[in-house]
């Protein structure tokens, strides 16, 4: 089976965010795999090792994520691909997934997995655009996977429970955390990163990279801080007093 | 707009939401998919739309995400709306995606406004900077919002049905849903609670939420939240968690007990109408926002609160 997990990097979301013109700087700050991605590649790992076949990561972005892609053949995917190119700053959601679905068409594919949504962006679109544009089903959501023949079944997470939600391949499925325990790299998988292969292909896809542009950036206006008092034991008091004040009790 | 139904028919949240943006605008239309849209469209119309597309085929519920972008395709090239607006339910997430990809639309996501047919605001950095966007590209243009960006409110008009029939092909019926499992979630839902009472790992042990649920005993029409910190550790259910991967809620109250504050917290409660904390540390960020901090022990104080308030009540 041709498994595909699609990879971000991310900035390093302990540190502070900045901004670069009008843009999230993601060149030239500290970079981490997204760790909603690592559930996607334990994923795939775990399903390849039970059912047969290899899993190719596929990620786009600036020349510093492969440190993302290598640390997901680490993990012990077999080999890689990154689309990386100047043209493809600041793509938006549509654009990165037309990247990612040439991409995946050259590799080849059974399964793709995906994160339910990239933690800097959150969007959470981009793995069902790339099943639209290769024209497969898509189910998001996913808490556990299971493979019986070509039908994907999963337990999909609904506002008050949960789905099973029965899926042909080719498909496109996200994961959310905690579907897995995502495996640390061993120190033998650091090793043998460095030798996979990954490929490097220049964009595939003409055109804007972008049909969103960024007008301002403004200050939120911010709540201010009201009363902060030590608890002097009058605290829960003080509590009451407000909820009454406010009407709700 | 996009109005999401569930299985059985009732109207998302956002979908009110969104109607109350989009009739401002300009003509609000609305589409309504699945068993119960026919019924819906009553709604929808007392919230201002004039036209529902409407369909109760159960298609639109048995499968996932693929019978409905395949829908709204067909009736945007018949009707060539300028944007449509879709809520952030799990569904009309997949949906929006689905649909702008195969009409080449470009989509905003978390979008907390929606400012002309082409033009939309967000937020970033935990809600700290406000950030406009304008939409270039393929009409429609398609933007997601966040829940309770906008104040449903029932103008009191009825809208026209227009029954649509569209024929799905088999390969948009490739993602069956096959069973639903449903807990009954006990008492007020979180997002419509006048109060919601929350905890962090300030509580110390999972069951330490027994003092929550007994403060929001002794408040009505109160809920209880919770930091994903302590949905990941297990201690209560995802869907309480409150915040950026979680619900959004916009209480008169928002008590945090034992919460830091962190952005992706505030980003899901930050707009409520007043805010109280309880934390023994001085210094967190939670006490930025609150109009009333207690610095102080969640086990000392949360036990007297209770007392406080079960003596009030008399
Ligand atoms: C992509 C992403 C998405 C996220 N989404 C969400 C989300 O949707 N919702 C969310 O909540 N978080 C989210 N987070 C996590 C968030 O960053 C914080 O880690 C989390 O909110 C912290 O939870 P907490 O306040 O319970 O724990 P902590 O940050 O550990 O805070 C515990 C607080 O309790 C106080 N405390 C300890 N003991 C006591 C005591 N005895 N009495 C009183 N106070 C005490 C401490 O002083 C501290 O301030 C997200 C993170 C990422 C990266
Ligand atoms: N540039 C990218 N490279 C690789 N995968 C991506 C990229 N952007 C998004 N994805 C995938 O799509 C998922 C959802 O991202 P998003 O739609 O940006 O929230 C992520 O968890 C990734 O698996």
């Amino acid at each position: 089976m041709n498994i595909v997990v699609t990879v971000k990097q991310i900035p390093d979301p302990n540190v502070a965010p900045q901004l670069d013109g009008n843009r999230l700087k993601r060149t030239g700050v500290a970079g981490v795999l997204d760790p909603g991605d690592e559930f996607g590649v334990e994923a795939g790992l775990q399903i390849a090792a039970a059912h047969g076949g290899e899993v190719t990561v596929v990620s786009m972005g600036p020349a510093q994520a492969m440190e993302a892609v290598r640390k997901a053949l680490s993990m012990g995917a077999t080999k890689g691909v990154l689309v990386s190119d100047d043209a493809l700053q600041g793509s938006d959601a549509l654009h990165t997934a037309r990247v990612l679905a040439e991409a995946i068409k050259n590799t080849g594919f059974d399964l793709i997995i995906s994160g339910v949504e990239s933690t800097d962006g959150y969007t959470g679109v981009v793995p069902q655009m790339i099943a639209s544009i290769l024209d497969i089903p898509s189910a998001t959501f996913a808490k556990s996977i299971e493979i019986n023949g070509d039908t994907v079944k999963i337990n999909r997470q609904t506002e008050k429970g949960y789905d099973e939600v029965e899926v042909q391949m080719p498909c496109v499925i996200t994961v959310t955390a905690g579907v897995n325990e995502p495996r640390y790299p061993s120190f033998k998988g650091i090793v043998e990163a460095k030798k996979k292969p990954v490929d490097e292909p220049g964009s595939p896809v003409a055109g804007e990279s972008t049909s969103q542009n960024v007008e301002s950036v403004n200050d939120a206006p911010q709540r201010g801080a009201g009363e902060v008092v030590e608890d002097d034991g009058s605290g829960a008091a003080k509590i009451a007093d407000f909820l009454a004040q406010a009407k709700v009790i | 707009m996009y109005a999401e139904l569930d299985h059985n028919g009732n109207i998302a949240s956002s979908a009110l939401e969104n109607l109350a943006k989009a009739r401002e605008l300009g003509d609000a239309e609305a589409v309504a998919l699945g068993p119960g849209a026919t019924e819906a469209a009553k709604t929808l119309g007392e919230h201002g739309a004039k036209k529902v597309y409407a369909s109760d085929d159960a298609v639109f519920a048995d499968y996932v995400a693929q019978p409905a972008a395949y829908a709204l395709l067909q009736l945007v090239q018949a009707n060539q709306p300028d944007m449509i607006i879709f809520g952030m339910g799990y569904d009309s997430r997949d949906i929006a995606a689905r649909f702008a990809a195969a009409n080449g639309s470009t989509v905003m996501a978390n979008v907390t406004d929606v400012l002309g047919a082409d033009k939309a605001q967000t937020q970033i950095f935990g809600g700290t900077k406000i950030v406009d966007v304008a939409l270039a590209g393929a009409n429609p243009k398609v933007v997601i919002t966040r829940p309770k960006s906008f104040e449903p409110s029932a103008v009191g008009g009825s809208a026209e049905v227009e029954q649509i029939s569209v024929e799905i092909p088999d390969n948009e019926k490739k993602a069956k849903v096959a069973a639903r499992h449903e807990e009954e979630a006990a008492g007020v839902k979180l997002e419509d609670a006048k109060v919601v009472i929350s905890g962090g790992r300030g509580l110390l042990e999972a069951k330490n939420f027994e003092l929550l649920e007994q403060v929001s005993k002794a408040i009505s029409g109160s809920a209880v939240g919770a930091t994903r910190a302590v949905v990941d550790a297990g201690w209560v259910p995802y869907a309480m968690q409150v915040g950026q991967t979680g619900k959004t809620v916009k209480p008169d109250v928002y008590i945090a007990a034992g919460i830091s504050g962190a952005s992706q917290h505030q980003v899901g409660m930050k707009e409520s109408k007043r805010i109280i904390a309880i934390n023994k540390d001085p210094e967190a960020p939670i006490f930025q926002i609150s109009d009333l901090g207690i610095v102080g022990d969640t086990m000392k104080v949360l036990p007297a609160l209770i007392e406080e308030l079960n003596k009030r009540k008399g």
